[in-house]
């Protein structure tokens, strides 16, 4: 160890106990983003010592990046410097639990699946159906802003925050909001701290709504020959009165995750093969209600896909329901292992923009003999995946061009897209944060006014910030 | 600070002709007001609070907006935007004097897309107006304030306003997609966008709600909402308040989520029966008004679960409107209990404290108490699903004691509310009526982080000063008056 490094060592040791603080190189390998390994990482056990920490690394001009269960460090642009790893899992208490009231104040680092069991005691949950369901943390989820299928009729964590408590990067603990679920005291700032990657502050608590656990539910799969078929079936279930909970359209080639490791560990049970085969396009909701509200809705989504021209239909419940379910939750994690250079384009348009979008993405993918698969949500969010068979710089080039020529068709009017996930190798290249943005000065003053002098995950987030 | 002394001058004296001839070179002469009997109608708005301009200007377009606020920078003129001016907080009040910007003359519906279900609206278009634009196609625009008839998008843009049937569908912030702002400084900005997750910080989510402090907003895309395929609506009678409360309690336990759940206490009852004939029973002591709606299946199945707890929790009866007629009568009742109580009394003020349900019994008793100890009638009418709490304080401004009473026993609901893990505003904002209160929420790091964020992007303090922040001097400089701890009495 370096003396700086054995500075830095024992002074987090002073803070959060010799312990809590790993400086062997192995173990620091597992914090690393983008390559680049911390000098050290520190377990916290308070949002006192988080803020003692900020203000050490501050003034030591050392850069810091909070992590959880550390499965998305892949998201952003890699670090321009990295010293200190923040691990949250220490902080992992239920502040409280008022399943009366339906509101839940938690720590950062209690981990979704945990947090989980314990709302299901009081049959309710978190509408948080986010990839590494099983490991993933509430922070971690909150800081990458990552989504889920539920977000079809509950919306996202910004619908459902109530509050928040954060260290600002002066080491300044501060809150926003509050924990009654109606609420205009103060500025909505725990809203900015959404999807942030932690370059605004560290979040230490967050104040959250809980929801009733859904009565049964099915889910309803229709196979079409074609894009614009399975997108035409999405916008005639939007123009009906069914509220659907989750709404997905995966494409051709998706059938071949299943046979691959990563699937069969995620899909719970298989999934009809007849259905999530060959050259069809899948088109899958799920739906819940009392007997008579499942009655109507297999009924008029039925009649919805024939009219649409669906080729096969199938209704799932139990096991192959949990399974299409997985599979629209762990989505990412599965392409990610389904080759060496995954690349994964957030594509967000109109809803009715969708089958166009899909189609330019899949011509330039095409074109240059590189593989995909997508998965696109009802709301208008497509998760469009490149799957090369190998990383080489011809390779990269080739997904440069089609990820550049990709962006560039997203930002018709209100569109925009991103490359959440590619090699740490290619981030020199692909446009990571997608087209530069005219809000981007908006968005400077406010990590100026967080943290000025750049102590989170500097470089990391849009635009270099 | 060279402008505070211009801003004092300002309210003692009549604005600087240059700055009036130059708005009105930009606006024409009928888009501009500054003569004392012109300015009387805009000192007040929804609130108790009296505040009056010097200047109320009408911006048409954007780039007027953008004119005037290069003119109110040359003349340092601090400036407020205005939608109807029904807001409940004096957050449309230029407390410092200086200038109105009523966007009124800004009411064009620019886009309606009916198919992506989103619309581009200017700030100035009437609520109501906007569901009443898009009923044919099958949607509305789900935020739904009391004022809804009167009330602007762009003032529940900055109020974040919910209404009663936010306890289903959200507040406004839960309703809109992107901005388009004039920024103190005179930058025109574009933030977030139609297309869902905008990459970057949530600058739109940040500035709705913000109460006008950060950027005179000039053009809003909403989502639209489908039309629930079947509405119920449900008159529950109750013969004591906490029958009403605790059914209340009960509903949220069990997991069931009506669109809306309003109650009215017999006081409100009688008051509204008297103006409205909504018919409610006017010998009751509470009554819930409660809807639910969705899927036919679905909502007349929650209709029953909702009605057996009611009866579970002894109501004297449970009726459910036949009709469409129907239902608008008793909602008319509902929306109308305001302007109802406005007949009773010379005054009233109408308070936001908002309380976890389960607390919800236990609060109306207190709130009762705080009554009798005050000697006030306290009137209750409130959306008791999301613990939203509108206690009404009937007084008599003419007399100042009355005044400071009213004011104290107010605190003292609001003290109690802060006790049960509440909060001080529902959705009615801060504003100017309860920015003294702020430390009861947020301790000095919090409230100093929010100016930072306000002075990131209002750095000369120009736009909708003396808001939200206690005993704000302008230009950083804060001195909170101390106050007392939560829930102890100032009587």
């Amino acid at each position: 160890m370096s003396t700086a490094g054995a500075t830095v060592w024992s002074r987090l040791a002073d803070i959060a106990g010799p312990s809590n603080v790993i400086s062997d190189p192995a173990k620091l390998a597992t914090f690393a983003i983008d390559d680049k390994k911390p000098s050290a990482s520190v377990s916290p056990q308070s949002a006192a010592e988080i803020a003692e920490i900020v203000k050490f690394a501050r003034k030591e001009k050392l850069a810091i990046a909070a992590t959880g269960a550390r499965t998305k460090l892949g998201i952003g642009l890699p670090p321009r410097q990295y010293d200190i790893s923040l691990d949250m899992t220490r902080l992992d208490r239920l502040v409280s639990y008022d399943p009366g009231d339906l509101t839940l104040s938690v720590e950062a680092g209690i981990p979704l699946h945990k947090l989980t069991a314990i709302l299901a005691e009081h049959r309710q949950f978190l509408p948080l159906a986010v990839p590494y369901f099983d490991r993933t943390t509430i922070g971690g989820t909150t800081a990458s802003g990552v989504d889920g299928p539920l977000r079809q009729l509950y919306g996202t964590a910004r619908d459902y925050l109530l509050g928040m408590e954060f260290v600002t990067g002066e080491g300044i603990l501060a809150k926003s909001g509050g924990r009654v679920v109606k609420n205009v005291t103060g500025y909505d700032i725990h809203k900015l701290m959404i999807g942030a990657l932690g370059t605004l502050g560290v979040i230490t608590r967050i104040n959250l709504k809980t929801f009733p656990m859904l009565s049964s539910s099915r889910a309803f799969v229709a196979a079409f020959q074609t894009l614009e078929r399975a997108c035409g079936m999405r916008n005639r279930v939007s123009q009906s009165h069914l509220a659907p909970v989750t709404m997905e359209i995966f494409s051709p080639g998706v059938a071949n995750l299943f046979a691959n490791g990563a699937a069969k560990q995620i899909a719970l049970a298989s999934i009809p093969e007849t259905i999530f085969s060959g050259a069809r396009w899948v088109f899958t909701s799920g739906f819940a209600g009392n007997h008579n509200a499942l009655a109507r809705y297999e009924t008029d989504l039925r009649k919805i896909a024939e009219e649409c021209g669906a080729v096969d239909a199938i209704v799932l419940e139990g096991p192959q329901l949990a399974s299409t379910f997985a599979l629209k939750r762990e989505f990412i994690p599965m392409v990610l292992s389904s080759s060496p250079a995954t690349t994964i384009l957030k594509m967000s348009v109109l809803p009715r923009q969708m089958a166009e979008a899909l189609t330019a993405a899949i011509r330039e993918a095409e074109s240059r003999h590189l593989p995909w698969v997508a998965m696109a949500r009802g709301v208008g969010v497509i998760y469009f995946a490149i799957l090369p068979a190998e990383s080489g710089e011809a390779t990269k080039q080739q997904v440069f061009q089609a990820s550049d020529n990709i962006l560039s068709s997203c930002s018709a009017p209100g569109g925009h897209a991103t490359i959440p996930w590619c090699p740490s190798a290619w981030k020199n290249a692909l446009k990571v944060w997608g087209l530069p943005r005219a809000d981007f000065a908006q968005m400077l003053k406010l990590k100026k006014a967080f943290d000025p002098d750049g102590v989170f995950s500097p470089g990391r987030f849009v635009g270099g910030i | 600070m060279a402008w505070k002394s211009t801003r004092r001058n300002l309210q003692r004296e009549n604005m600087d002709s240059h700055a009036i001839n130059d708005l009105k070179k930009l606006l024409g002469a009928d888009a501009v007001l500054h003569r004392p009997e012109e300015l009387l109608l805009y000192e007040y708005d929804g609130s108790v609070e009296v505040a009056r301009p010097n200047c109320v200007v009408f911006p048409r377009h954007t780039k007027d907006v953008a004119g005037i606020v290069q003119i109110a920078n040359r003349y340092q003129i601090p400036m407020i935007g205005r939608g109807a001016g029904t807001g409940l907080s004096g957050g449309a009040l230029a407390r410092q004097g200086g200038m109105l910007l009523v966007f009124s003359r800004m009411n064009r519906i620019l886009e309606i897309d009916v198919e992506n279900q989103r619309a581009v609206v200017q700030p100035g278009v009437v609520n109501a107006d906007l569901s009443v634009a898009v009923a044919h196609s099958g949607l509305h625009f789900a935020p739904d304030p009391s004022s809804q008839k009167a009330s602007t998008i762009g003032g529940n843009v900055s109020e974040n306003s919910g209404g009663p049937h936010t306890l289903a569908y959200g507040v406004t912030t839960n309703h809109v997609y992107s901005l388009e702002a004039v920024l103190p400084t005179g930058e025109l900005v574009r933030l977030g966008s139609s297309a869902l997750d905008s990459p970057g910080y949530d600058v739109p989510g940040l500035f709705v709600g913000s109460e006008g402090t950060l950027a005179l907003i000039t053009e809003i895309t909403v989502k639209l909402t489908r039309l629930p395929e079947t509405v119920k609506t449900l008159l529950a009678i109750f013969e004591t308040v906490d029958d009403a409360t605790e059914t209340v309690v009960d509903i949220t336990a069990r997991g069931i989520t009506p669109a809306a759940c309003e109650m009215l206490d017999g006081w409100t009852i009688r008051a509204v029966e008297a103006y409205v004939h909504a018919g409610f029973p006017v010998d009751c002591a509470a009554v819930l008004l409660l809807e639910v709606d969705g899927l036919r299946e679905a909502a007349e199945q929650h209709a029953e679960d909702v009605a057996d707890v009611c009866r579970l929790h002894h109501a004297r009866e449970v009726r459910v409107a036949r009709d469409a007629r129907e239902r608008d009568l008793l909602w008319k009742g509902r929306k109308n209990a305001f302007g109802a109580v406005g007949r009773l009394s010379p005054t009233y003020y109408v308070q936001d404290g908002v309380i976890p349900r389960t607390k919800l019994p236990q609060t109306l008793r207190r709130i009762n108490e705080i009554g009798e100890k005050y000697g006030f009638e306290i009137g209750n009418i409130f959306h008791a699903g999301d613990g939203n709490l509108h206690p009404i304080i009937l007084f008599d401004a003419r007399e100042e004691k009355q005044f400071q009473r009213a004011v104290a026993s107010a605190d003292e609901i609001i003290g109690f509310c802060i006790e049960m893990g509440g909060s001080i505003t529902g959705e009615h904002g801060v504003g100017m009526e309860k920015d003294r209160l702020m430390p009861l929420l947020f301790t000095e790091h919090d409230m100093n982080l929010m100016r930072r964020v306000r002075d990131a992007y209002n750095p000369t303090g120009l736009l909708n000063p003396g808001k939200i922040f206690p005993n704000t001097k302008g230009c950083g400089e804060i001195h909170v008056r101390p106050l007392p701890v939560a829930g102890v009495s100032r009587a």
